[in-house]
């Protein structure tokens, strides 16, 4: 396959989720080629270079799908810091926030699952991916709701335990769990 | 695709406040709450339990009365109807799919479905055809015959949703219609919801799962008694995309 043809094939199976532009399949295809992962495998007419695998390639391809995707590898989770900060953050309402959040996120899984409707019963791949972007953002509009939970349990203890001192118990239990984290 | 009052809704919450009691003890369930439902319109009401999603409900469906402001179901002010007049547009106008599916053990599909209309004041017959007619269009026709213990949870609630929209009926309301159902059944429940929308019904759907209620045109939210947000009305699906790159 040539560079075109392979941005193609990407993009048909992933539905077009994560668009890449073609200078990036180049640079990544001659990258392979430095570690002999692929090879050049002949030029046609209209210029256009065929690659394929070599043997050390298909090994590593194999030894991608056979391992896990590790979580900590992934780009850092922009929410979660955001609300991190928000909580203690003075003059920053959290639960506007959180609903903010969860309208846009609601409105992102109706536009995902409309999109499903339309899917045809045999593009598996496309299938396969849209649910991912379901399940995550089903995960999230969860989180939230916890997250608001949370917090609403926090400010009916603190306004139970101590009236007084309402504001400052709530910012309490995030920072504690935070200490926490860093010290594992 | 926008509901605004100008398009024919199918239901109108004007200002719709809901107290239980009075003084010092009174419950605000619901404060002042407006929505309305287009005809081919699917609105899901999302908040958390208290939040009064099933007093709105049973507000839109005739079911309980507001304490302040107006329902309005196909044109119809229900405020200003008799006992009787209510029970009519009830009948007429408005379908329920609750969690339980109250068919009734010892009717088959078809004459649960026939009930209703029976009810309405059709003759047995007709009402007997257009149970046909709805439960063909869940797929459930050649279950007509059976009782519903002997149909699995997701045929019983497809039954349950023929119900509530045989003959005329063209605003659904739905409380947790997927219940018990397995995430498969649930889904297939939703895809119906959403296509009887599409072919010109209104609905209301309350749920809390945000899977369900992403089926809808339009999400709304409430908190203790208040609309706190509401998600608009869907774009166009070619540009949904391009937030999603990188």
């Amino acid at each position: 396959m040539y560079g075109y043809q392979l941005r193609a094939e990407f993009e048909s199976r992933t539905g077009g989720t994560w668009p890449l532009n073609v200078g990036q399949v180049y640079t990544t295809l001659s990258r392979l080629e430095r570690d002999g992962l692929v090879e050049p495998a002949g030029e046609q007419a209209d210029k256009h270079v065929f690659y394929r695998c070599t043997e050390a390639g298909a090994a590593e391809l194999r030894e991608w799908f056979e391992s896990p995707v590790n979580p900590e590898g992934r780009p850092r989770d922009e929410l979660a810091i955001k609300l991190a900060l928000a909580v203690g953050s003075p003059g920053v309402d959290v639960r506007p926030l959180i609903q903010r959040q969860r309208t846009h996120t609601m409105r992102t899984l109706r536009d995902y699952t409309r999109l499903k409707v339309d899917v045809a019963e045999t593009d598996l791949a496309w299938q396969l991916v849209l649910d991912s972007l379901i399940f995550q953002a089903e995960a999230e509009v969860r989180w939230l709701d916890h997250c608001e939970a949370r917090l609403e349990r926090g400010a009916t203890e603190a306004a139970g335990t101590a009236p007084g001192r309402a504001g400052a118990r709530q910012t309490e239990g995030p920072d504690r769990a935070l200490a926490g984290r860093r010290s594992r | 695709m926008s509901a605004d009052g100008a398009q024919a809704a199918l239901l109108e919450l004007r200002a719709v406040s809901r107290v239980h009691g009075e003084g010092p003890t009174a419950v605000h369930a619901l404060r002042g709450v407006s929505v309305s439902v287009a005809a081919g319109e699917l609105v899901a009401v999302m908040g958390p339990s208290g939040s009064g999603k099933s007093t709105l409900l049973n507000l839109a469906g005739g079911l309980d009365s507001p304490t302040g402001g107006g329902v309005v179901v196909e044109g119809v002010k229900l405020g200003g109807l008799s006992r009787g007049g209510l029970a009519a547009v009830r009948r007429r106008s408005v379908g329920y799919v609750f969690q339980e599916l109250n068919l009734v053990p010892a009717l088959t599909a078809a004459e649960n479905v026939s009930l209703p209309r029976e009810l309405d004041g059709v003759g047995l017959r007709a009402a007997r055809v257009e149970a046909l007619e709805a439960l063909a269009e869940v797929d459930m026709e050649e279950l007509a015959g059976r009782f519903p213990d002997d149909m699995s949870g997701g045929q019983q609630q497809r039954v349950a949703i023929a119900r509530a929209l045989v003959g005329p009926r063209r605003l659904l309301l739905a409380d947790e219609p997927t219940g018990a159902l397995d995430s498969q059944t649930g889904e297939a429940v939703l895809r119906l919801l959403r296509a009887r929308c599409d072919s010109g019904a209104g609905g209301v759907l309350v749920t809390h799962e945000a899977r369900h209620a992403a089926w809808a045109d339009r999400i709304v939210f409430l908190r203790d008694g208040t609309l706190v947000d509401d998600t608009g009305s869907a774009l166009g699906a070619e540009t949904l995309l391009s937030g999603t790159a990188g």
